[in-house]
Parts: structure tokens; sequence; C-alpha cells
């Protein structure tokens, strides 16, 4: 029997808010036929990774914490990606944010002022941006690949801050050890949730949140990205600057990830170490799809994420797996995403026959949009 | 030959979740007759043309073919069959040769060694002379549409379906056409002609089915009806023609270029040289010629799509604009119609209403940065009324209109800007005739509200009726405007040759001072 795939004539909405649920449950499969085959009990796997981590308070506090930054740096790049600017370095930028914020905790460090802390979240922002613009220009100005650039500054960040901590920032007291001195306490985000690590961070994650919808569902700049990533020769039509529209998209990537470095450094570390993130940046790019570039999307796609970090965590204790499996379910949901996105615009028909199964009986709805 | 038809259509009927495209359709079509389907826009030709074609399959209704019932399952079941069909847009690739690309779409089993020697050989007995070696990306469209022709009749085909043929051609080469239409019906081929030029089907067609709202209207011999009577039965009413005010003297000039020259941007582009034109306050200025003679590239360097080094090359009320972008223009008071209705002068994906917003966004539709969402429905609202666009709403996808439909309102849109200088390219290019009528009579209106209008289009009679003066651009050079009411179609059928430009001149670098303003 041939299977083809038919284009729809409208895309279809339904399919829209049914593909990620797909993508979920065959990353469970996956994961399920994976633990097997390690000679896991599944079902006792799933509950170690999926149900222990949040289980108590404290558990919650971390799911929340690590879905900070990830919300972050995926609404920031939300914005460019609606707009086909594809910032795949805001690991490097928020590497950078780390790096300005945390100078600033260093420099004062003595200072009890209550400006100390805006004023790292308004430097580490200026740092991703600042580490953002360089692809912006090189891709304005010489059209170099923003992908590229980008990505290849994630290194050049981590090897500054790396020489940073090594060198002239390592705490004198600190037996050698490659970090900073801790932050003073006029540096670092007040607990939210007694009893656990959640900070206030959150509350500027979901004010970018926020921010992001209203920018990209309200303004006319928002609006104006999105014609440049549907449909170039419209932009060009409506005259939307294509060099603003990359300046927009990598700025307010670089931006958002830049306060999710500060986040980090003035959050649960507490100061500056060689690695501030554990990936966070390249994550968020999986949140920014999984949440389908939507700002709500992104807040419940950020908690699945943190939930998948926690999950492998739990694993390496509970189930003695190694911490690839992170990775693993995190490369899965992505691989799965795209693939059933294909019928968002597609429908599948079997020998010419409309097939009656759910992915292809979903009827186009009239007027839906993405 | 026998007495049955070539082909009978028998109650097809083919439903749509919106719309019911064909309401038990009966056609027949006799051997060598060249029989017309005449309609609107969505009267549902195309639809009917797809069923006998095999692209699409009918809810009920049958299908005869020389007297037996056939099921036409597929495209390569109707070649069998002897059914060959030219597309309104063609499907050819430009980087191959006209061989090439009649192998591709050939049949295994019928193309061979000797395929090129059948290409010459059927292409000249039909008066459609082709060079199998050629690229394609170097033929002129009237050319490619041979390729198109002559890979159906490689196929020995007894019905040849035409989707609208004429829409791209001169009139010169739409009497070739003609020629060989009549010459392949006279061997005992039928043609089936869809058409909504009236004046064609009159010329060229024995008999003429009309469809209107899916369902056959009329039957009748073309030969014998006027325009008018045949107009009638397609639209149910009479055709409206553009009422304009006694001819008013234009003012001064809105849109000025001066010796515009300017590189081609991609390999298959056409350069413009030296070209000149003002058009003036309550006039419009046509520009005719074969598309791909220069059209692409001055309409975006007049829009701002494509910016000029000099920036009095292309003045806007007084403005020099060269240098500026798009939104710079439209600030200036410019509108644009383009010609790409999908894709460019509207966002597929988007809502009519998120569409008014790409270009229309000056008219309070915005505050302090913000969307005003309730007035960008309310004029994307009106818009679709004053233009009587058939559509859901403001919140119907772009790309779920029909090609005239969203023409209407992407005109709509732009003309509801109040511009000072309108230019529209291919305005009706695909539109039915009433909606054609509409949208001249908008831009007449236009005019005589003393805006400066430009209108660039492939349609003579379009311009014929529409301008105040008429110009020519053939190979990136553009002729001298003439009053409309002192030349006439035959002369600037002439022109659209190329006649007008000097010998030597082809290729040949313009190095005057402004000239060499052109370079982007």
């Amino acid at each position: 029997m041939r299977i083809r795939l038919e284009p729809r004539p409208e895309p279809s909405r339904l399919a829209g808010w049914l593909s990620p649920l797909i993508a979920a449950a065959a990353t469970l499969i996956v994961g399920y036929l994976l633990f097997s085959a390690l000679g896991k009990n599944p079902w006792q796997a799933f509950h170690v990774f999926f149900v222990k981590p949040v289980a108590t308070l404290y558990g919650i506090g971390e799911l929340l914490l690590k879905a900070g930054p990830l919300m972050l740096c995926a609404v920031g790049l939300a914005v460019g990606y609606r707009a086909n600017v594809w910032n795949i370095g805001a690991e490097g930028q928020l590497t950078m944010g780390a790096i300005f914020g945390g100078g600033i905790a260093l420099a004062l460090h003595e200072s009890t002022s209550p400006l100390v802390l805006p004023l790292m979240i308004v430097a580490g922002a200026l740092g991703g941006l600042a580490w953002a613009a360089i692809p912006a220009l090189l891709r304005t100005r010489f059209n170099a690949n923003e992908i590229l650039v980008s990505l290849m500054l994630v290194y050049v960040a981590g090897y500054t801050l790396s020489l940073l901590v090594h060198g002239p920032w390592r705490d004198p007291e600190g037996f050698n050890f490659p970090q900073s001195k801790m932050f003073g306490d006029a540096a670092l985000l007040p607990i939210l949730l007694p009893e656990t690590r959640l900070n206030w961070g959150l509350l500027l994650a979901l004010g970018a949140v926020a921010a992001g919808w209203l920018f990209m569902r309200r303004s006319l700049a928002g609006y104006q990205m999105r014609v440049a990533g549907l449909a170039p020769a419209a932009a060009n039509y409506a005259g939307i600057s294509a060099p603003r529209t990359v300046w927009i998209g990598m700025l307010a990537g670089g931006a958002c990830a830049g306060i999710a470095g500060v986040n980090e450094v003035a959050g649960p570390l507490g100061q500056l170490q060689p690695s501030v993130s554990p990936g966070y940046g390249f994550a968020a790019i999986i949140v920014a799809f999984v949440g389908r570039l939507h700002p709500v999307g992104i807040l419940c796609a950020s908690l699945l994420m943190s939930l998948l970090y926690l999950g492998g965590e739990s694993a390496q204790m509970g189930l003695a797996l190694p911490s690839a499996v992170t990775g693993l379910f995190q490369g899965a949901l992505l691989f799965f995403l795209l693939a059933s996105d294909v019928f968002i615009d597609y429908r599948l028909r079997l020998g010419g026959r409309r097939l009656r199964t759910r992915a292809a009986g979903m009827s186009p709805a009239p007027g839906a949009g993405r | 030959m026998s007495d049955a038809p070539r082909l009978r259509l028998s109650g097809i009927t083919k439903r749509y979740p919106s719309v019911v495209a064909n309401d038990g359709i009966h056609l027949d079509v006799r051997p060598g007759e060249i029989h017309a389907v005449l309609g609107e826009n969505g009267a549902g030709k195309s639809t009917l043309m797809k069923i006998v074609y095999g692209v699409v399959k009918p809810d009920a209704g049958t299908i005869e073919w020389n007297g037996r019932h056939v099921a036409i399952a597929n495209p390569a079941r109707a070649r069998r069959l002897g059914i060959g069909m030219v597309f309104q847009h063609f499907s050819l690739f430009e980087t191959l040769t006209v061989a090439e690309n009649i192998v591709l779409a050939l049949d295994p089993g019928r193309a061979g060694a000797g395929l090129p020697a059948r290409i010459r050989e059927v292409s000249h007995r039909y008066g459609l002379p082709l060079d199998p070696d050629r690229h394609v990306h170097s033929m002129s469209v009237g050319e490619r549409q041979r390729v198109e022709i002559v890979r159906c009749l490689l196929q020995d085909p007894r019905l040849l379906i035409m989707d609208e043929p004429t829409s791209v051609l001169t009139p010169q080469a739409i009497e070739k056409l003609f020629d060989t239409l009549r010459r392949l019906a006279a061997e005992g081929c039928s043609i089936l002609y869809i058409s909504h030029k009236l004046d064609e089907i009159r010329a060229l067609c024995h008999r003429a089915t009309v469809l209107r709202g899916g369902r056959v209207t009329g039957e009748c011999d073309p030969r014998h009806e006027s325009a008018a009577a045949l107009a009638r039965m397609m639209i149910g009413g009479d055709l409206p023609h553009p009422r304009r005010r006694a001819d008013s003297a234009p003012g001064a000039a809105a849109l000025v270029v001066s010796r515009l020259t300017l590189a081609a941007d991609d390999p298959f582009g056409t350069a413009l040289h030296d070209v000149s034109l003002a058009v003036r306050a309550g006039e419009i200025v046509g520009i005719a010629g074969v598309s791909g003679n220069g059209q692409a590239e001055l309409l975006a360097a007049l829009s701002g799509e494509r910016r000029v080094a000099h920036p009095a090359a292309v003045v806007i009320a007084g403005t020099p604009a060269g240098r500026l972008d798009a939104g710079a223009r439209r600030a200036l008071g410019l509108c644009f119609v383009p010609e790409d209705r999908l894709g460019r002068g509207a966002v597929p994906e988007m809502s009519l209403a998120e569409n008014a917003l790409l270009t229309a966004h000056r008219q309070g539709l915005v505050a302090r940065g913000l969307i005003r969402t309730e007035a960008v429905r309310k004029y994307a609202a009106a818009t679709i009324a004053a233009f009587h666009v058939r559509a859901g709403g403001p919140d119907a996808v772009a790309r779920s209109l029909s090609g005239g439909n969203l023409q209407k309102y992407i005109v709509g849109r732009e003309i509801r800007q109040r511009p000072k200088v309108l230019i529209a390219a291919q305005p009706t290019w695909g539109v039915d005739v009433g909606a054609s009528a509409q949208i001249r009579q908008a831009l007449v209106d236009l005019r005589d509200a003393g805006v400066a209008v430009l209108v660039v289009s492939e349609e003579l009679d379009e311009l014929f009726e529409l301008c105040d003066r008429v110009a020519v651009i053939a190979q990136g050079r553009l002729s001298a405007p003439e009053p409309a009411g002192e030349t006439n179609p035959a002369a600037i059928g002439m022109l659209m040759s190329g006649s007008f430009i000097a010998p030597g001149a082809h290729g040949e670098r313009q190095f005057s001072p402004a000239g060499a303003s052109g370079a982007d």
C-alpha cells in the first residue's frame, strides 16, 4: 500500500496543538524501549525520572528554578526565530551576561546598596546584547551566516569566563579552585519560596514572557518580524527593513540570555565558575520550538525541559544511568516534534484514499493560523 | 468518424467543504471542435478541467470518451487516452533545454534518441518553430508556451485543454497561436479552450459552454453572439464599462523617473537601460510589454524593493526617492499593487486583517507602537465591503481566497490609503470580468480624484480602456509614451517586439553621467 503526504488547503490548527503531545508521547515510547533495553523496569524508571523529582516542595522549587533561565532564553530566541533569524548562540550570550553581571558583583563586593542587583541585571543584559551584536553586525554588513558566528562565539565566551576565573577573578582564599569569591548578600537574588532555592529570578523570567507576548502579538514591530519570517518578499514589498529585523531578533535573544546568566550567578551559584550553565542556551532552542515560538507555549515547554534536567539527575542517582540520558530525551523530543509538525501542513493518505486515523482525519479548520 | 462525441460529461458534480465547484455539469465536445468554456473566477472552469485531466475526482457524474464510459484516475491515464493539457502557469525548468524539459514530461517509452528530430518536425508542422537544444531561460514567454504545446502534441492528443493560454502573449503571438489551434482542429483534434476573453472566444471557438456558480448557464455558438450577450450569460448581468470624467487637464508630475539604468540582479533578469517617464497627477499612464522585458525590475526600482544609487532617478511627489526603501516611499504617498499576490502583496498564512496592517499601518492602525486590533479589523472589513471581496471576513486566511478576490482586497487596501501615486502591476491578471471592471473603475476614479496612476499590464485592451498615455517596455528600454487616442493596439504590438530600439543599442552600456547612477 502506498503512503502519500498530501498538502492541506490550510494549515491544521488541531495538528498544531497535537504535534507537541504526539512528540512527547513518542519520546516516552523511546524512553520505554531504552529503559527496557538497559535492563531497568521502565515504569519504575519513569517514576524516578518524572515523578520523584517533583514529589517534594523542594523539588518543585528546583523545577521552577531551572525553568526560569530556559524560559528567558527561549522567549528571546523566539523573537528572532519568528523572523528566520537563527541565533544559536544563547549559551554564549548567557555566559557573557554572567561575566558582566558577575563583574559588577565582584567590583561592588563590599556594597550593601539595593542598587547592586538591578545594576547586575542591566549589565548582564548589556553583556548578552553585546555578544549577540557581533553576529548581527557581521550578518548585516557582510552577510555572514549568523548560525555559524553565534555558535562559534559560544566557545569564545566559555573560554573568556574560564580565563577570568582561572586568572584575575580567582578567589585568593579559594584554595586555588578556579572560581570567584562568593558574592555579597546585596548581589544575590532573594529567595521567593522558603525552604527551596527558588528566587526572584523566576519573576524576571515571567516578566520576559509577558513582554515577549506583548511584543509579538500586539506591537507593529513584532508583527513585522512575523511577516519577515513568513514571507520575505512581502516584507520587502511593505518596506520592512531586513537589517532591522536581524538586529531586533539577535538583540532580543542576547539580552534575555544575558539576564538568564545573571539569574544563574546571582541565584543558585552565588559566584562565577568555569561553567555557569548546564546548556540552558542550547536547550532553550528546543524549548522555543516545542513551545511553538509562542510565549505561553514556551512557558509550558520550559517546565517540561526543566523536568527532563531534574529527571536526568534523579536517574543518575536512582538508576545509575549516565547523565547523557537527559540529552537523549531532549534530542528525541525535538526530533519527534519536527517530524510530527509535517502534519500541520500535510495530511497522510494511503493508496489515494483518505485514511481515517486521528492524524489524517483532522479536517482543516477554516481561518486556522499558526 | 463515428457520431459519438469525443468527450461527454454528464452530471459532473464536485463538492468542496465550503463550495459546490461543479453542480451537475453536462458538456459535449465533438471531434475537431474548438469548444470554449467560459466563466468568471470561481465559476468552476478549472475544477472541471482538472476532472477531465484526472487531477481531481468528481463526486458524481460520468465521463464518456469516444462513446465509452471511462474513469480518469490520474493525468497519466488521461494522457494515455489522448488528453493533453497546457496549463496557465508553465512547469518548465529554466536551466534545462527544450528537449530535456520535454523528456521529463513524456511517459517512459515515448522518449528516445529521435526526440530532437521529432520536436523539430512537430513544431514546424504546426507553425511553432522550436530549437530543441535551446535553454528555456533564454526564451520569451510565448516561446515557453510553445514548449508546453509541443510537449502535448508529441503525445498525439485527441483532446487538448488550453487554460487561459493568451494571457501572456502579444497580439501577434495570439494570432499565431490561433492559426496553430485551427490547424489542429482541422486535423480532428478537439480543443477545450478556457478563457474569459470574450473577443478571442468569438474569433476562435465553434461552440461555447458558459458556467456560472458551478452550473451550466448557457450553450451557444459564440460566432453568432455579441460580446455583451456572452458577458450577460457569464456574469448574469450587464458588464459595466469604466466611466471617467471628461478629460480634465492633468496636474504636476507626481512620479518622475529620470535616466534610470539598473543591472539585472539575477542571471535570468533583464537590465534597465536609460528609462525615463513622468506620470502627472490626474492621469493614467500604461506600460505595455511582453513579460520578462524589464517590468519586474522597473517595478522593484519604483516601489523601493530595489534601491537605486542616484536619489533623483526616482522622484515621488517632488522628493528624490532613489535611495529610500519601500516603507519610506510609501510615507511619501506611494502605493503599489504588485503582480504576485501571495507571498508579496499578501502574507499567505495571515488573516486579511493582519494583511491590512502590512502596508496600511500608517492609516491610524497603530498607536505608540502597539496594534489597534479593532481599527485593523474595521479597516479590513471596510475594504472587503467596498470592493465586494468574497471572503469569510477579516479573519479569513489570505491563501484561502481565490486569486481574483485576493487581488480585489489588495487593490482595495492600497487605494483606500489615499495615495498620491499608485502603481498597479497586472491589476486584473486572472481576475474575472466582473471584478476586473470593478478594479478598473476604481483606478479611473482614483485618476479623476487627481492621483497619478501607473499601470503595467500585458493586456492591451485593458491599457487602451484605462490609460491616457501608453508606453512600451521591451528589452529593458521604455518607448516614449503616446496619447492612447493617437495610437492603436497594432502599433503598440509592433513596439512590443522592440522596434523602437535603435539598432546597435543591444547590450551596449550607457555611460551618460546620469546613466551611471543606476548601479545598485
